[in-house]
């Protein structure tokens, strides 16, 4: 196989909120260009990953070759890059965008734009993409497609008199789509015979070819046999192998300017291909590396332990593996007085930490517990130090603290006007200004300020469930705020749970506080003595129940021939208190962690 | 002075199997009475040959337990006292209490058992609820017991009774009106048991279920401090957790167990504490009848195992055992038994914890539970004891 030219390629994205339908459209264009056969179609292919068929989410970018003949006669390469929705995964999206020229805009006929498209399009639009808005579900009766093309032109301002419209699910105008790849996006640009200047776009770990990378080429070419170099190391490799996906991996002679495809060079570990890296040929070097990416910054920290302790290597192996296919998410070790040893996790988002202690426990079958989570706080000593909290339990005293920053985030809102005075209330109670409030038919958009600190906090379940599951929610990070915060200690028997501190503001203390003592009174056993619960600021104790001692706890019967059996269940018993965690006098089991942790 | 040898005779045979009860016991269509006399017989003289090497042993007590051994013949009975007594040294008023149900048919014997030398019935009455009696799978109902309470009143110079409370569905009032009930016929002693679920037992299944469910433990607390308070009213004393006597009237072969002194038990499934040549042996006879029977006679004893125990499982049994009973442990007899001082046997923490809360009281020479300690105990024992 020889490049194909470059008039002959378009590059493109799939941008839709979760459930407006790109994974179905995705598999409909595999399908009309025949990339699988029909026995190989299974619903939503390029999702590939168990968790996100489950879900109906797309985590990891995915791309495909398609190859269509086009009505003017000639036969065109379709490099679809397939995207996350969820801005958790913005950072993924970036990078999907930044090797292509071109996305289609899937809305729902329906439903219409929604929060979470908001953020992808915006970021299209900075990637100079040109857009193709598609309207989905067009055969729904619900279909307002006038409507629905009204709001694409108001809220996200781009022009939408020639939207494709379609029915990914029933197949209606698959083709409308095609024809419109071809006939309005833009053919990528290039010099074959230019250095090699390939985007490093992705990189994983399989387990029969090692790390395979995701490339689009700029400039010049790679073949099987070039020396490669990655810019930014300086590291070099002997390439075994160039491909594409179609979507199963095929091997080609090379790859040229506009391509996308694969490298698979005997690189030994992830960590040496850094995403967003380029790569030249180590004979013939490119002059400058292309403009990188952003690099992701964890937003959302919590901890996570094994809840047996022995499964503590198994997973740091996994936190491992999984960092070598997600780039995006960092963890250390740490260790807690309740939870043993563990590690302290950060995450681009609430959805991307659900999603990493989902595939822990799936992929490698690991217990786990969740500390609350938390966001990173910027503190200033009095010493005029400054630094970044990730751990509520590291959070020094009050009077070494001048001042503390949080961070805050623009969150935008999609609800129907029915339920969007609950919601506005929701925001207010978490501290929230508003920004902005507009209406497209029955349907407002809000936007607001709010504190980070308050929507990690089972702000996302009180939304949709104030609104039937019907609002849309998304969010950007807005900058850092000096801010009332306090550290707020959870006490059992006067001994400091630490993994159950959190840092509030000093309004919403009180009542946390409280919420979290009477939470535990339920969860923790009774025991020989009475045990004191609280909630602290400093020595200052905010909230407190008293946990009565177990009123009775004594075998009826024990003569001569019970001794053995007694005997040995007292030794079973003391081997069970070794399991819990110790808290003074008191033993808490590890259960009554996981369900106070469970219950935020 | 040590405390004089308890003997334990297990007689492993029921009609039929309860289905709370967890004990050694079995049931066939006929009894071989001739075979488990003889093999009684064997096993206690051999036993009691061992124990004599050192000098004569001075008995104190022998309870005939099981199983139902109101369903031995009295002449078997007698056989193994007179042979007690011919192996042994005995103190003056030995005790010696036998386990019967109150069928009928076993009332009828109460007389002959009196006559073999028996001083002290032991009736397993449970209930004085006919739909409870059922439940509890017993083959009396009210009446019989009744009746049985009292012609065993009227032939045996002691006597006590047991009675299953906390039980599913069973209210404050129910239990208040069948225990006055109860200690109206009560004579010098009751064993006053809550229901507990044995592992292995078909009331396990029923709670695993979900179809016998338990007092919470705050009404079960009441239910017991309600208990003694009756019974104290009837001059009954809790003497320990489930046991209540007339001042003097304790079972004295219980309070072996209770003060961990020598025990020798005989009959399938039978457990024993034995100080021999310096050593605290723990044995345990076979538990199946047959096999143990064939055991004693291929090498004239059943035991099945046998060990010396350590100081430190000496210590841990003494005190579970001990901190059961009301006037609790001695420090200079725990030393003397176990070889252990009873403070190195104890988390000194939770012992200055416990004094502190009230449950334990210690003055250097005895060691004991109060009321609100001994409502806990296994919870106590599981941090106290080391």
């Amino acid at each position: 196989m020889t490049d194909t030219p470059l008039s002959l390629i378009r590059n493109f994205s799939i941008i839709a909120h979760i459930d407006h339908g790109k994974s179905t459209l995705a598999d409909r264009l595999i399908e009309a260009c025949g990339a699988l056969t029909a026995r190989e179609m299974k619903g939503q292919v390029l999702d590939s990953m168990e968790l996100e068929q489950e879900r109906g989410i797309t985590i990891k970018a995915q791309t495909v070759r398609l190859t269509y003949p086009a009505k003017d006669g000639k036969t065109y390469i379709l490099n679809l890059m397939d995207t996350p929705g969820h801005v958790d995964f913005a950072y993924e999206v970036s990078r999907s965008l930044a090797a292509c020229e071109g996305s289609l805009l899937v809305v729902d006929a329906s439903q219409g734009v929604e929060a979470q498209t908001l953020a992808n399009v915006y970021q299209a639009i900075e990637a100079d993409h040109e857009i193709v808005p598609v309207l989905n579900k067009i055969d729904l009766p619900a279909a307002e497609p006038e409507r629905v093309r009204k709001q694409i032109e108001d809220v996200i301002g781009i022009p939408a008199d020639d939207t494709v419209d379609i029915s990914a699910k029933t197949g209606i105008n698959i083709e409308g789509v095609l024809d419109a790849l071809v006939t309005r996006l833009p053919a990528p640009q290039g010099n074959a015979e230019a250095p090699l200047q390939a985007l490093l776009v992705d990189s994983w770990y399989d387990s029969y070819l090692g790390v395979i990378t995701l490339v689009r080429i700029k400039e010049g070419r790679v073949k099987r046999g070039d020396r490669i170099r990655m810019m930014q190391t300086g590291a070099t490799y002997h390439v075994d192998q160039v491909g594409v996906f179609l979507p199963k991996m095929k091997t080609v002679d090379s790859l040229g300017p506009g391509e996308i495809g694969y490298i698979n060079a005997a690189i030994k570990a992830v960590a040496d291909c850094n995403v967003g890296d380029t790569i030249t040929l180590d004979n013939r070097p490119a002059e400058k590396a292309l403009p990188g990416f952003k690099p992701s910054v964890p937003v959302v920290w919590c901890g996570l332990f094994p809840i047996n302790a022995d499964d503590f290597e198994k997973l740091r192996t996994s936190l491992g593996k999984l960092r070598l296919n997600d780039a995006s998410f960092h963890f250390e070790a740490e260790t807690s007085a309740a939870l043993g040893f563990g590690f302290r996790c950060g995450f681009l988002g609430l959805l991307h930490l659900e999603i990493i202690q989902e595939r822990l426990s799936r992929e490698f079958d690991l217990d786990l517990i969740a500390t609350a989570p938390s966001v990173v706080y910027k503190l200033h000593h009095t010493n005029g130090k400054v630094e970044e909290l990730h751990n509520p339990a590291d959070m020094p005293e009050l009077s070494q603290v001048a001042s503390i920053e949080e961070p805050w985030i623009k969150a935008s809102i999609m609800v129907q006007d029915d339920y969007l005075g609950p919601v506005l209330t929701l925001c207010t109670e978490r501290r929230g200004v508003q920004l902005d409030l507009t209406y497209v038919g029955n349907r407002a958009m809000v936007v607001y300020r709010l504190p980070l600190n308050e929507v990690v906090f089972d702000f996302y379940d009180r939304l949709k469930s104030l609104s039937r599951g019907y609002a849309s929610f998304d969010y950007q990070m807005d900058g850092y705020e000096e801010s009332d915060l306090v550290r707020i200690s959870i006490l059992v028997n006067h001994e400091p749970v630490d993994a159950l501190s959190f840092v509030a503001h000093r309004s919403a203390a009180e009542t946390r506080g409280r919420s979290i003592c009477s939470k535990l009174k339920e969860l923790i056993p009774r025991q020989l003595f009475k045990i004191a619960i609280q909630a602290s600021i400093g020595s200052k104790v905010i909230a407190r129940e008293t946990l009565g001692a177990l009123s009775k706890d004594v075998t009826a019967k024990c003569y001569g021939g019970d001794i053995s059996r007694k005997r040995k269940l007292l030794d079973k018993q003391k081997e069970g208190k070794k399991r819990m965690r110790q808290f003074g006098k008191v033993e808490i089991p590890q259960s009554a962690f996981l369900a106070a942790l469970k219950m935020d | 002075m040590p405390e004089p040898l308890a003997l334990y005779i297990h007689w492993p045979f029921c009609l039929s199997k309860c289905p709370y009860c967890d004990f050694n016991s079995h049931v066939r269509e006929t009894i071989p009475q001739e075979r488990f006399s003889q093999a009684l017989r064997t096993e206690l003289a051999y036993q009691a040959t061992r124990l004599n090497q050192t000098g004569r042993r001075l008995l104190g007590s022998i309870f005939f337990g099981g199983g139902t051994p109101s369903l031995m013949s009295p002449d078997t009975v007698a056989a193994l006292i007179n042979d007690a007594q011919r192996h042994f040294s005995c103190v003056n008023d030995l005790e010696i209490t036998l386990e019967a149900n109150p069928t009928s048919v076993e009332a009828d014997k109460f007389k002959a058992f009196r006559q073999a030398g028996v001083n002290r019935l032991s009736l397993g009455v449970q209930s004085l609820r006919d739909d409870t009696l059922k439940s509890l799978g017993r083959q009396h109902n009210s009446h019989q017991a009744i009746e049985a309470l009292e012609l065993g009143r009227s032939i045996f110079p002691r006597l006590s009774f047991d009675l299953i409370y906390a039980r599913p569905h069973q209210t404050m009032q129910d239990w208040q009106n069948e225990l006055r009930q109860a200690l109206d016929l009560a004579a010098d002693h009751l064993s006053l048991y809550q229901l507990t679920i044995e592992p292995g037992t078909q009331f396990e299944t029923l709670h695993q279920r979900g179809d016998l469910i338990l007092p919470e433990d705050d009404l079960a607390a009441q239910l017991y401090l309600k208990t003694r308070e009756e019974a104290a009213r009837y001059g009954l004393e809790s003497y320990e957790i489930s046991n209540y006597a007339q001042p003097h009237a304790e079972s004295r072969h219980n309070l072996t167990y209770w003060h961990y002194g020598d025990y020798l038990g005989i009959g399938p499934g039978a457990h024993s504490r034995l100080s021999l040549n310096s050593a605290l042996l723990a044995a345990r006879c076979h538990r199946a009848p047959e096999a143990w029977a064939t055991l004693v006679e291929q090498h004239g004893h059943g035991t099945r195992e046998e060990l010396p125990l350590s100081s430190d499982i000496r210590g841990q049994e003494a005190l579970l055992m001990g901190l059961r009973l009301r006037d609790g442990i001695q420090t200079d007899a725990f030393h003397t038994r176990t070889g252990k001082t009873l403070e190195s046997c104890l988390d000194l923490d939770i012992l200055n914890a416990c004094i502190k809360e009230d449950y334990l009281l210690y003055d250097g020479q005895c060691l004991k539970a109060t009321l609100e300690g001994r409502l806990r105990l296994e919870a106590l024992l599981s941090r106290l004891v080391l």
